[in-house]
């Protein structure tokens, strides 16, 4: 102990700082993040040069963990042809210069492949133009090394630095007809490049929403209804400005939209704790509207009731699904159901905001500037132009921060308030005031001949509306897996009036219809003595692509011989069926088209006697196209999105009662922990499509590859989600 | 009231309430986001800091029962050793999503190292499992500290 503390001393006498910076080589590139310097040249939106040749890249899209933030840049950067190591990257504002700053659905790889390799493409050929004209030679005679053009037959060559200007004062190139690389000579995208960020986050700079930082910055907390839309009656406002440190205090009337500002008290004080802590004497009459039948146990009801009868509507009927399990050697009946979910983003909604002199600035943790922008606007009836956005480092998006109800609270107080604001929700406010991943009960029947095919399935879906129309990320599409492959197929939907907020999250439809749908595939392959792979393999057959009907969901089709790929390779890479495992010890597989991405997965896990689960390994096996455009972060996504299906299918699940959501913390929702957390195998297919997203198809598989691999290991069908509300013991 | 409080070896004087948190007294008071914020209740250790080398909840330590006692938070981490070589391997292994559970990690992570030089899996899973990841980089954080500890003795 006494050696360490003089080893603390010294260090300190020597100025940590600087042993610090010296200790950590990337360090150095990673505190010039930010801002070119001023006498760097613009080649365009995205790209500027400074004299010394360090290249400036834009990044135009929101961060939230997915990579993004590096993955646009290095698709710019090669093209370019820059050198990687004298690459800068800057975070956008929201900006009308950049299409698309989104971060959801996993589209930032297939939208921006293509243009922001055009854009690096063009900064090239204005950089060659340049050197070709110093030269007085013909562009095509120049040729580019990383940060250099070269001319071979003269064997000059000029920096990217010393040709920045004259580079800009060339012709724009046309965008469209650009040439590109050949794929063989790329020298950044397909590297495993680092993040570099990390070295900031790991000294804890300052870079996410929570820590934005405005001179004379107060801090607000605002208490919404917890019964959904519930109106404010009347407060002790009054009381709660006297408390100590409290600034302001004041009632807020909201709308009626879910997704804008509510009904609710906003304290401002000199610092967070104390906002909350004078939040806690608040005492508010509310009036919660009708919470009739708003209770989770009131829809498993109802939903058992409705598959009684015939469904609302139906979403699609090929064949005779009745006459074929008439037929059916082996037919199973089974109801499976998944709960709502919150996103639990680790860092929790909050947005600083200041309005001064007609103008609004925000700094916002958001997936999604622009309509938050627009809500703003409208919220607080000033124009779009008078509003800048700056998009901080997000602590974990998943499909929270689409919405911005945070960002027009923040805006809203910070008018009203007068001074900057920093709102910040607690982990209760956050849970209980989400765009739930809305439960889903689905009541399935299948049918399989003697050769052991799958020759009719039946869903009954019961989900949510909201007002009247199917609510936000409960509906199913008539492509669903097994759609299309299966003779006789017929999906109906009938829906349950919900007061309750849902939206999309991570693999939105996908994560639940996932578990339902390939669990009871297990089943089926289970009660006809059928092997799942093979099973598998047989519903998919010949490889070919199947077109999506027409409709909102219509994409680029299925093709049945990617998602083979995927099965056959993360069998084989899992040694499935030619291992020995010990008694109480299963594999699962399951496999989910989504967001493009094609995934299998199998998981290993086993089930004591007191019915403890131990997920010990995961093979992940994915076909995301021609290009994983930076492994190293690749395998990360994978795996964190296969871990987040562990997580979420052992732990997770909320509880409506009378409108409220119940669970308020990480004490009843329970987020996976390092000692549940299994090695995970990436692999990846690499095929002739383009490149799609990573984000979030890796999810799906997991959850229902965790369940069957549970039955592989006990016989025990698990029908609903979470895991931890099953006992599996086997002990009396 | 008047606290004094030694960060990152320098006394730093506040004038908050007795039961302030010292996550917020860090955060709010002096500045220093490094230390987060994910629960306020102990459960998701994205607010570690080290009282007196140990591994403690920020937001579960009221600023008027830290006294004479020696506060490090992931700003000043790097001057100890081990510190230095866990934020290392960190950056070599690409561990971070997101990044916000990260401060709180390597805190977690650094207090194991300096008692336990080479960790098992077990050890591993016992001094880590009160930090949450949500983007669930559980894997690298693993073999981040595994890596560290082989740097550390090397
Ligand atoms: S904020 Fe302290 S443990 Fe979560
Ligand atoms: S990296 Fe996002 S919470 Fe850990």
């Amino acid at each position: 102990m006494l050696a360490r503390r003089n080893f603390l001393k010294v260090s300190l006498l020597a100025g940590g700082g600087l042993l610090l910076s010296a200790s950590i080589p990337a360090t150095a590139k990673a505190a010039s993040l930010g801002k070119a310097g001023p006498d760097a040249v613009a080649l365009n939106a995205y790209v500027r040069i400074a004299p010394d040749g360090k290249v400036t890249i834009t990044a135009k899209n929101p961060e939230i963990g997915q990579g993004v933030k590096m993955m646009l840049p290095m698709l710019i950067a090669e093209e370019l042809d820059a050198d990687w190591a004298s690459v800068q990257i800057e975070q956008a504002d929201l900006d009308a210069r950049y299409p698309g700053q989104v971060a959801g659905g996993s589209t930032a790889t297939p939208l921006n492949w293509l243009p922001l390799r055009q854009v690096g493409a063009a900064g090239r050929q204005m950089l060659i133009g340049a050197a070709a004209a110093e030269w007085s030679v013909s562009a095509a005679e120049c040729e580019t090394a990383p940060g250099e053009v070269l001319h071979k037959p003269s064997g000059r060559r000029l920096s990217y630095g010393a040709l920045a200007s004259k580079a800009a004062a060339q012709p724009v190139p046309n965008l469209a007809t650009i040439k590109l690389k050949d794929p063989k000579a790329f020298r950044i995208i397909g590297q495993p490049i680092r993040n570099l960020e990390v070295p900031r986050i790991v000294t804890g700079q300052p870079m996410f929403g929570i820590d934005v930082s405005v001179p004379g910055m107060l801090y607000a907390v605002f208490q919404k209804c917890d019964v959904h839309g519930g109106k404010l009656v009347s407060s002790n406002v009054a009381e709660i400005r006297k408390l100590p440190g409290v600034k302001a205090a004041f009632e807020v009337k909201g709308g009626n939209d879910l997704r804008g500002l509510l009904d609710g008290v906003a304290v401002v004080a000199e610092n967070w704790w104390q906002a909350n802590r004078a939040r806690q004497q608040l005492d508010i009459i509310w009036n919660e509207g009708d919470i009739g039948g708003q209770s989770s146990g009131d829809f498993a009801a109802t939903a058992v009731r409705m598959s009684k009868g015939k469904p609302e509507s139906i979403l699609r009927s090929d064949g005779d699904a009745k006459a074929a399990f008439g037929k059916a050697a082996h037919v199973v009946e089974a109801a499976y159901s998944y709960p709502f979910l919150s996103h639990i983003n680790l860092e929790p909604q909050n947005c600083t905001a200041h309005y001064a002199n007609g103008k609004l600035e925000i700094w916002a943790p958001t997936q999604n500037p622009a309509p938050g922008a627009k809500l703003v606007a409208s919220t607080l009836g000033i124009p779009e132009t008078a509003i800048t956005v700056h998009m901080t480092r997000v602590g974990g998006g998943f499909g929270r921060r689409l919405s911005n109800d945070y960002m027009v609270e923040a805006a809203w107080i910070a008018k009203v308030a007068g001074a900057p604001v920093k709102l910040l929700w607690t982990r209760e406010d956050d849970m209980r005031h989400d765009f739930y991943r809305p439960a889903g009960f689905h009541f399935f029947k299948g049918g399989v001949d003697a050769k052991g095919q799958l020759i009719a399935l039946s869903d009954h879906f019961v989900t949510f509306s909201e007002n009247g129309a199917i609510a936000a990320s409960a509906d199913m599409g008539p492509a669903e897996f097994p759609a299309r492959m299966v003779e006789n197929l017929e999906f109906g939907v009938s829906m349950i009036p919900l007061r309750t907020p849902t939206g999309p999250l991570r693999a939105p439809r996908s994560n639940g219809l996932g578990f339902a749908f390939q669990s009871f595939l297990d089943e089926l392959a289970h009660a006809s003595g059928r092997d799942p792979v093979q099973f598998a393999l047989d519903i998919l057959g010949a490889p070919r692509l199947l077109p999506d009907p027409p409709g909102p969901r219509q994409g680029p089709g299925f093709h049945t011989g990617r998602m083979r790929g995927v099965i056959e390779l993360a069998a084989e890479k899992a040694g499935w069926g030619k291992k020995t495992l010990p008694k109480g010890t299963g594999m699962g597989l399951a496999y989910y088209f989504s967001h493009l991405g094609y995934f299998a997965e199998v998981v290993q896990a086993s089930v004591s006697a007191g019915g403890a689960i131990t997920v010990e390994k995961i093979w992940v096996a994915g076909d995301i196209g021609s290009q994983i455009i930076n492994p190293l972060n690749a395998e990360n996504q994978a795996q964190g999105a296969a871990l987040d299906g562990i997580g979420t299918a052992l732990g997770q699940g909320l509880t409506v009662e009378n409108g409220r959501i119940v669970q308020g913390n990480f004490d009843s929702v329970l987020p996976l922990r390092m000692r549940q957390a299994p090695p995970v195998e990436v692999h990846f297919r690499v095929t002739e499509f383009p490149p799609t997203g990573l984000g979030e198809p890796a999810l799906p598989p997991a959850l229902p590859a965790l369940a069957n691999a549970i039955f592989a290991a006990t016989g025990r069908r698990i029908r609903s989600l979470p895991l931890k509300d099953h006992d599996l013991s086997t002990t009396a | 009231m008047q606290y004094t409080i030694t960060v990152n070896g320098t006394p730093r004087s506040v004038d908050v309430d007795g039961e302030t948190p010292l996550l917020w007294v860090l955060r709010d008071t002096l500045d220093l986001k490094g230390t987060k914020f994910g629960c306020g209740a102990a459960q998701c250790g994205a607010c570690t800091v080290h009282i007196d080398g140990h591994p403690a909840r920020a937001c579960q330590t009221p600023i008027a029962t830290v006294g004479k006692a020696a506060i490090t938070t992931i700003e000043a981490i790097g001057q100890s050793k081990i510190g230095q070589h866990v934020q290392a391997a960190w950056i070599a292994l690409d561990v971070p999503q997101c990044g916000y559970c990260q401060a709180g990690q390597i805190m977690s992570a650094t207090a194991l190292l300096e008692r336990t030089p080479a960790p098992t899996d077990h050890d591993i899973n016992e001094a880590m499992s009160g930090n949450l990841c949500r983007c669930a980089t559980y894997t690298r954080i693993r073999a981040a500290i595994k890596q560290a500890a082989e740097t550390v003795r090397t």
